[in-house]
């Protein structure tokens, strides 16, 4: 009885954790879909994670912190298909020079707005938020129904994206760019457009993980503080076999690694703790090195389309 | 009849070239209207101009008597114009009704409805006779059945005006003949086909009237039964040629390649690509390989240089197996490769011809020592290969991207048989070529024959094969079907191989 009520908190622990990661595969997917590879997820969270702090410091409402996120990956977004779909840029090395920019930028512009100080300023946060009833549940019912409110949002965002992409015309549209632009742009549909659209609402999704992790996880914003979790997003939409259920399953089996490590380290292990915060980035290796073979990516995945 | 389509004085320029250039065309209500013309005529230009893709630099296109001016893809379709490309374009992932319903947009429904859909695809296959089944994925279809879902794809989006560009090109004999059916059924009803192709047999069969195009040019409008093939062989090439093809009669001589039990496992091992192959190609005799395209010919060609390791069998080369050699042992030998592919694996487009030429060979001494290229040796071997094949290039130091396609095939043609070889392994030599490239090329191959060499030619044009071959061997499915004399074979027995029939099986029933 006792580990099932301890095991229901690691659980919730895990949901919580894994919230950034399932919205930044989500917008991953979006662009993946339409044959967009941008590996910049981690500099395109970073700089939400900054102007979620930046918003909620100024308007003192941690939504309007998220709308300034999502505007600012709207921004980066923008960028990034400006040179990848309009100019045609190579688009690993642009996602690479997000992430550097990302990184650069954030801790420059945070350093300028508050200074380099211990005083860590109060902002608004998320707060959890129960779902009557449902989270009476015993056990688990803490667990999934008592998140905060970004939590709920990003798990009602995966039937939402799946019927998008699986049941809309749009959706059938976005998967054909991807899949093959050439026949798409013979059957009437503008290519870039498309493309332009998938980048800019996916980096918004991405943002809103970023977002999540300032003014949910933790409360406020430390430089680098998305450790990598932009490239463990990318790990997850492969693993996910480019469908939002299976993202939403690999965000939970990634961060499961983040959640043993720490509770292997309040158990006072023997293990140096290096090696247990290690553990979710081995967890992710393995998991791909050993599923990776058997997803199949869209067919024309990071080239650049060409009119005529 | 009424006109429906008309076309008035179209230019389409790009950058540096002219594509068409003040061409009219008119086209009739149910009839097969053809374009015939070489590659580079400018056929497909004028009908990605019909179809919205292109955008004509001048000129006017009149529907029913309308001026019409799309500014994409969709304008077309919304007219009625669908077009079936060469290259089709479908997504093998997705099923039928996907395909189709790609880029649609009835009423602002956000709900795809694949039900109905479906249905309406399995009434319009029934209508026109074709069997298919909507919810099946294009992935698993063969290629006959893929140019069909095109085909509904386009009348599924309401097209009444067809446009086919070299649909036969990826068929056996017998699927044209079953497309040949199907667009009879659709001009009968009342839809009207514009069909491009540069086989002359073809059209004279299928079309009622046929537009000539030369170098972008309309060279004139005729009834199909005016004219005779070779006055439309004239009218495409603006001069007389040869179709047919003079070589010595040659006595049997010693075997050169003995190929026993060759077997590839495919990609994961469940099937084979190569199953059980037994071939021999004798010296001064030229092997045919027949087969629709994608069934084990690749294979076989990357295994024998040396370029895929076959699971098991043998090829006796000389002294060499040519399975457990690698490629440049095996190049070395006396063995030269026309690689399927003159872009990718044939040239190296960006290289100048010069670097091209001795691609093959320039680590052997006569090219130079110390791993210093002897500049006088190489300058002197190119401009005689440019001088010796007609290779049309300003100079040695020519890129070999800036060559036309019939150039660059004549380039890599110049390399390989200037190495002097026993063997000779050609694959597609003159795929895309235009008839003149063709006809030069057809002789140089026939003239190694005549001097001795052996040759292993794969070619999915059975015209070619049956011309050139001393024996044609017909592949399916990574198995040989059958090998037979073109002296004693018809097109209908090739074309049944071609589709799975074994030979011994087709005499059996005969």
């Amino acid at each position: 009885m006792e580990f099932l009520s301890t095991f229901a908190g690691w659980t919730a622990t895990d949901i919580r954790l894994a919230t950034p990661l399932l919205l930044a595969g989500l917008g991953l997917l979006l662009m993946n879909l339409a044959g967009i590879l941008n590996i910049g997820a981690e500099g395109t969270m970073l700089i939400a994670t900054l102007m979620a702090v930046v918003g909620s410091y100024y308007t003192g409402s941690v939504w309007l912190g998220m709308l300034f996120a999502m505007a600012s990956g709207a921004l980066v977004g923008l960028l990034f298909a400006f040179l990848t779909v309009t100019l045609r840029a190579n688009q690993v090395v642009v996602g690479a020079a997000v992430n550097i920019l990302g990184s650069g930028l954030s801790a420059t512009l945070f350093r300028i707005l508050f200074g380099v100080s211990a005083n860590v300023p109060l902002i608004d946060v998320f707060e959890n938020c129960s779902i009557p009833v449902l989270s009476d549940i015993p056990f688990f019912g803490e667990a999934f129904f008592r998140q905060m409110p970004l939590v709920y949002i990003a798990f009602l965002m995966v039937p939402l994206t799946s019927y998008y992409l699986f049941h809309t015309q749009s959706g059938l549209n976005l998967r054909a760019v991807g899949e093959n632009p050439r026949a798409a742009d013979t059957l009437g549909i503008n290519v870039y457009r498309t493309q332009y659209l998938s980048i800019i609402v996916g980096s918004m999704i991405i943002a809103m993980g970023g977002a999540f992790m300032s003014t949910g996880l933790t409360k406020f914003f430390s430089e680098e503080m998305v450790s990598g979790r932009g490239f463990i997003a990318l790990a997850a939409v492969i693993f996910g076999r480019y469908k939002p259920s299976g993202i939403m399953l690999a965000a939970i089996v990634f961060m499961a690694g983040t959640v043993a490590g720490n509770v292997l380290l309040a158990s006072s292990s023997q293990i140096p703790y290096q090696f247990l915060t290690m553990l979710p980035y081995i967890l992710t290796i393995v998991v791909l090195a050993t599923f990776a073979k058997s997803a199949v990516s869209p067919a024309e995945l990071g080239k650049a389309y060409k009119r005529g | 009849m009424s006109t429906v389509l008309e076309m008035k004085h179209i230019c389409k320029v790009f950058p540096g070239v002219v594509a068409n250039s003040d061409v009219c065309l008119q086209v009739e209500k149910g009839e097969v209207h053809t374009l015939l013309g070489e590659n580079g005529a400018g056929k497909s230009t004028l009908m990605n101009c019909l179809c919205g893709l292109y955008r004509p630099t001048s000129g006017e296109i009149l529907i029913e008597g309308k001026p019409v001016e799309f500014s994409s893809a969709r304008d077309a379709m919304a007219i009625g114009i669908g077009m079936v490309h060469q290259h089709f374009m479908l997504i093998p992932t997705m099923t039928v009704v996907e395909n189709c319903l790609i880029g649609a947009h009835d009423g602002n429904k956000m709900r795809l409805d694949l039900k109905t859909a479906a249905d309406h695809i399995r009434k319009l296959a029934e209508k026109y006779h074709m069997s298919i089944d909507p919810n099946a994925k294009v992935g698993d279809l063969s290629v006959g059945e893929r140019q069909r879902v095109e085909i509904i794809k386009a009348l599924f989006r309401g097209a009444r005006i067809l446009i086919l560009d070299e649909p036969t090109a990826v068929l056996t004999p017998q699927e044209t003949e079953e497309l040949f059916n199907m667009i009879r059924s659709l001009t009968s009803n009342g839809f009207t086909v514009l069909f491009i192709s540069h086989k002359l047999n073809e059209v004279k069969e299928i079309s009622d009237r046929v537009t000539v195009l030369r170098l972008g040019r309309v060279c004139g409008t005729y009834n199909i039964q005016d004219c005779e093939a070779s006055d439309l062989a004239r009218m495409m090439v603006g001069r007389d040629i040869d179709l047919s093809i003079e070589r010595k009669t040659q006595q049997r001589s010693e075997v050169l390649l003995s190929i026993s039990h060759l077997t590839l496992d495919s990609e994961g091992g469940k099937t084979r690509d190569l199953d059980d192959i037994c071939l021999e190609v004798h010296a001064g005799e030229i092997l045919g390989i027949a087969g629709v395209d994608g069934n084990g010919q690749s294979e076989l060609v990357d295994c024998l240089t040396g370029l895929k390791k076959a699971t098991s069998g043998s090829a006796h080369f000389k002294e060499l197996d040519l399975l457990k050699c690698s490629t440049r042992k095996i190049m070395s030998h006396g063995l030269s490769h026309i690689p399927q592919d003159r872009q990718h694996t044939g040239l190296i487009m960006p290289m100048t011809l010069m670097e091209n030429f001795i691609l093959q060979d320039y680590y052997r001494p006569e090219f130079g020592k110390f791993g210093m290229l002897d500049q006088k040796v190489v300058n002197e071997y190119s401009n005689r290969l440019i001088h010796d094949f007609g290779v049309k290039t300003p100079s040695r130091f020519e890129l070999a991207q800036n060559l036309s396609g019939g150039n660059q095939q004549k380039v890599i043609i110049a390399r390989e048989i200037s190495r002097n070889p026993d063997l000779l392994v050609a694959m597609h030599p003159t795929r895309g070529l235009d008839v003149g490239a063709i006809e030069y090329i057809h002789k140089k191959i026939v003239e190694q024959r005549d001097s001795g060499i052996g040759i292993l030619l794969v070619s999915t044009e059975i015209e070619e094969v049956m011309k050139l071959s001393d024996r044609v061997a017909v592949m399916y499915e990574g198995r040989i079907m059958g090998i037979v004399k073109p002296s004693e074979t018809s097109v209908e027995e090739l074309g049944l191989m071609m589709g799975g029939m074994p030979l011994t099986q087709i005499r059996k029933s005969a």
